[in-house]
């Protein structure tokens, strides 16, 4: 098996945060791949969700869609958003993963505008069910890659809340309590949320990095966990499974 | 209860249940025949200036005929639900149709990436715009389809999305937490894509119905494409499969292959060179231009644009991918 890329790491250490048994909100992407890995390995019983309706698929292979065909392939329920989002509001619903444009030291994300709403210098997708499922379940995490304008200070808008400004400002916000950014993996290394500031920390090292390549990659001051990790690297089998199973076309892994 | 909060955004259309009661009051509810030519249906029920809903998610089992009817007979000043907007989206920005927009997903084809030409629409400042979540219309759809004024819920509070959005958080006169609440939508007119309907407009749907059930409810004209017109008997053989009783409906077009160039379930999946080629031919304006005018301005009708990009084989190819049948000539979806 040939050398793994970043984009393998990502997915492998995404994959490896999913236990048995979990219940995971994912769209496609990173993160379908991530989910689909884990129901191939260590987590069989993983019951994935798709927000357009899909509950509990076998999935064939990659969606194109949260809504195509395959999200409920061999699926237990076919049914609709309010069902989805609302089993996640109910608390049945342990991880979402998420992307942004851009991210805060305190998780917050931006998928709406670039420059200022009323004139935006780029228009974006939006909302769609990310700031749903970041409200609802119980712990999100973001796949994302990191570099100093996406881990910005100044977010130009906030499209899904993160801990929001820090410390109990989420829940006082009104946000269900016990619920918010639990793991960012990027390129580089994994992060977690510091207990009393909510502030992103390191805590694992992807094999080839140094903490001063991810502390440089960041336009925020990062935390640092005072035992810092290492990520393991993409096993063999995950890799084959990977390239053989989830993503033969290579739609997310040629990414990298 | 008490209104800790206001979001910014403007609301588009009225929540009030009773000025919709007595729309749905006077609305006739005859079971009579209604099957006619997608042209003639948007010609009869969506007018300049409507509030308008898609149904469907983005590129799957959306009713891609009346997107492009609405484009060729150039409606103008509509509002727009953009819930999970991706292809009708794409389409719709194409003829520069709204000028207002709910926004929860819109500009983006998801794993596709975005249409270059409805981003520059949405930059453009032509197009008023206010912001949601998925959940946030689809609960404002299921207000609508209740016939009540809102629905609570418990996300967007600390974001701007609730800054932009017609929301409210209020304190919740039972627990005392903050909740915040969702005014209704009463779309005007929708369109929804589904599997089988007979003449008057009973539906069936297979597969996710995404936010369809409620739509159907909370819009006061519908009109519903097919795959394929069953008789009436059908539809009473087995009640319990109908999705949208025909007092709902007001046009049934029979389109076979009508969510083309997205995904239907237990049909076809999705075209994704087709896909990718609006993507692609989007980024040069002239470019986009001819094209509109091959596939939507220059054609008479849907079956003409399926005829121009592959026709029956085509279709076929995305059939056997959807029901994931291998053909002789090689594997399915790959010859």
């Amino acid at each position: 098996m040939s050398k793994h890329n970043v984009m393998e790491q990502m997915i492998c250490a995404a994959s490896r945060l999913l236990e048995n048994g979990a219940t995971v909100a994912v769209g496609t992407g990173a993160p379908c791949a991530a989910a689909m890995l884990a129901q191939k390995t260590h987590a069989p019983d993983l019951l994935i969700l798709f927000e357009a309706g899909g509950v509990a698929p076998i999935l064939p292979e990659m969606p194109i869609s949260v809504g195509d065909s395959r999200t409920f392939f061999r699926g237990v329920m076919a049914t609709g958003m309010c069902e989805i989002m609302e089993t996640c509001q109910r608390g049945l619903v342990d991880y979402t993963f998420l992307g942004g444009a851009q991210i805060d030291m305190y998780g917050n994300l931006n998928s709406t505008v670039i420059g200022p709403h009323e004139r935006p210098r780029v228009r974006l997708p939006g909302s769609g069910g990310a700031n749903d499922f970041a409200s609802f379940c119980w712990r999100t995490m973001v796949i994302t890659p990191q570099d100093k304008r996406r881990f910005t200070r100044q977010m130009d808008y906030v499209t899904t809340p993160g801990f929001l400004s820090g410390a109990n400002a989420r829940e006082a916000a009104g946000l269900p309590a016990g619920t918010g950014p639990y793991r960012v993996i990027t390129n580089m290394a994994i992060m977690d949320f510091e207990e009393t500031s909510r502030r992103m920390r390191v805590i694992s090292l992807h094999p080839g990095f140094t903490l001063e390549q991810v502390l440089e990659n960041c336009g925020f001051e990062l935390l640092v966990a005072e035992r810092l990790e290492r990520t393991d690297p993409p096993t063999e089998v995950e890799l084959q499974i990977l390239r053989t199973q989830v993503d033969p076309a290579g739609y997310i892994i040629g990414r990298a | 209860m008490d209104v800790v909060q206001r979001g910014g955004g403007e609301l588009f259309t009225s929540p009030d249940p009773d000025g919709a009661r007595e729309f749905f009051r006077s609305k006739d509810k005859a079971l009579a025949p209604k099957v006619m030519s997608v042209r003639k249906a948007v010609e009869r029920f969506i007018r300049d200036g409507d509030y308008l809903a898609i149904g469907g998610f983005g590129a799957n089992r959306i009713p891609t005929a009346v997107c492009h009817e609405i484009v060729r007979q150039k409606r103008k000043g509509l509002g727009f639900l953009g819930h999970t907007s991706t292809h009708d989206f794409q389409i719709l920005a194409a003829g520069e149709t709204f000028d207002r927009c709910d926004v929860a997903y819109v500009v983006g084809l998801e794993a596709r990436g975005l249409s270059p030409n409805a981003r520059r629409y949405m930059e453009s400042g032509k197009v008023r715009i206010t912001e949601n979540s998925n959940y946030g219309l689809s609960l404002r759809l299921k207000a609508a389809a209740m016939g009540v004024p809102f629905l609570p819920a418990r996300h967007l509070m600390g974001t701007d999305t609730f800054a932009y959005s017609p929301a409210s958080v209020v304190t919740c006169p039972y627990t005392g937490k903050k909740l915040v609440l969702q005014p209704a939508v009463y779309p005007d007119v929708a369109a929804i894509h589904v599997h089988e309907a007979d003449e008057f407009g009973n539906c069936r749907i297979r597969g996710i119905h995404i936010s369809d059930l409620d739509l159907a409810r909370a819009c006061k004209r519908l009109i519903i494409t097919c795959e394929r017109l069953v008789h009436s008997d059908e539809i009473r053989s087995d009640p319990s499969r109908t999705a949208i009783p025909y007092y709902l409906v007001d046009a049934v077009c029979e389109v076979r292959y009508g969510g083309y160039p997205g995904c239907m379930a237990h049909e076809y999946f999705s075209d994704e060179e087709h896909l990718h080629e609006w993507l692609e031919v989007e980024k040069d304006p002239e470019a986009f231009a001819s094209f509109l005018q091959a596939n939507i301005f220059g054609v008479q009708d849907f079956s003409e644009y399926l005829e121009r990009n592959g026709g029956m084989r085509k279709m076929s190819r995305l059939r056997r991918m959807e029901l994931r049948i291998r053909a002789e000539e090689g594997r399915c979806g790959q010859e």
